[in-house]
């Protein structure tokens, strides 16, 4: 289970539901998620990390070999299932008018019914890729993309990338111009941050305008 | 060398007393929000009792509380359904009004996002 790493990772640095609950902010705030998605070791736990106002917590999804996530225990077979960590984090913003939830979350094709669940009702997705390994990145862009959610990809710079154009970059994702393509180092907030604005800007763009009352 | 995560101790058909769907209740979500309401009905212990005292102090999400509890989602939103309707749990959705993403909510939450820089 390829994901089993770096949650046991998180587990062992003090990340863990261990310590108290941080309480949402008495303001009633509205809650959005945001799915960080992309191949194995991009960084997704890490930008999560980076951004989370709250140690980052957990929670176990099960799902069958077979590829479908397991809600109804009575048909449980017991021996196939197994079980994906999701990581996720929160961000209040706006004097506490806003919750923003990141949810890291697998970018393969085998998980696509977890995928579609954990996506219901989010605002869009950010794609984290690393140049060393593009075409990793497709399985996660097909899964956004029957979502149909609106993304944004962003570039992981990792200490040893060698350099390399975002144009070449958005040529060979083969990327539609108007979706946004960022660079960032996922440890450091502020293109952490940018990443968020250019996503969410995106989305913004994609809105229908409304009428004047 | 990393450790499992640690496995829990009572399976999730045991945590929903073997109940595979909530009857009569409002969809819940990962993101539905979750605040104790009134006392601990009589009779109800483990990990209702759990989950209820978790959310007495404040308000978390489903999510954040299947963490904290160390359950599954699918067994958090079982436990949850039971307690508010029983009347011990209030739940309200993540989006007060029901709406759906509008244009002002994306614009206010782009200005929130800039404010952090």
């Amino acid at each position: 289970m390829d994901f089993a790493p770096s949650s046991s990772n998180a587990a062992l640095l003090g990340d863990g539901p261990a310590g108290a609950p941080a309480y949402l902010p008495p303001t009633d705030p509205i809650l959005m998620k945001l799915m960080v998605t992309g191949p194995f070791g991009v960084g997704k736990t890490t930008f999560v990390r980076t951004l989370s106002e709250i140690p980052t917590l957990h929670t176990e999804e099960t799902m069958t070999a077979a590829g479908a996530p397991v809600d109804d225990v009575s048909r449980t077979p017991g021996k196939t299932a197994t079980t994906v960590a999701v990581d996720f984090g929160r961000l209040t913003l706006a004097d506490g008018d806003f919750v923003l939830y990141l949810f890291g979350t697998p970018g393969q094709r085998r998980f696509l019914p977890l995928w579609e669940d954990l996506a219901r009702g989010a605002l869009g997705a950010l794609v984290l890729v690393d140049t060393r390994r593009l075409a990793d990145a497709f399985d996660a862009m097909d899964l956004i993309e029957e979502a149909g959610l609106p993304y944004t990809v962003a570039v992981n710079r990792f200490p040893d990338t060698p350099p390399i154009a975002l144009d070449a970059v958005r040529a060979a994702l083969d990327l539609d111009p108007a979706t946004p393509l960022v660079e960032l180092d996922a440890r450091v907030r502020e293109g952490c941050v940018d990443a968020l604005i250019a996503l969410t800007q995106h989305v913004l763009d994609r809105l229908p305008q409304e009428s004047a009352p | 060398m990393t450790t499992p995560p640690r496995r829990r101790l009572v399976p999730a058909y045991l945590a929903t007393h073997g109940r595979t769907a909530a009857a009569g209740t409002r969809p819940l979500d990962r993101l539905s929000v979750l605040h104790a309401a009134a006392d601990l009905p009589a009779g109800l212990g483990g990990e209702h009792r759990q989950l209820w005292e978790l959310v007495r102090p404040g308000a978390l999400t489903l999510a954040e509380a299947a963490a904290h509890l160390r359950l599954p989602v699918s067994a958090t939103v079982f436990i949850a359904a039971d307690l508010a309707e029983r009347g011990a749990l209030s739940v309200r959705a993540p989006i007060p009004s029901a709406q759906p993403v509008n244009r002002d909510l994306a614009e206010r939450l782009l200005s929130g996002l800039r404010a952090l820089k």
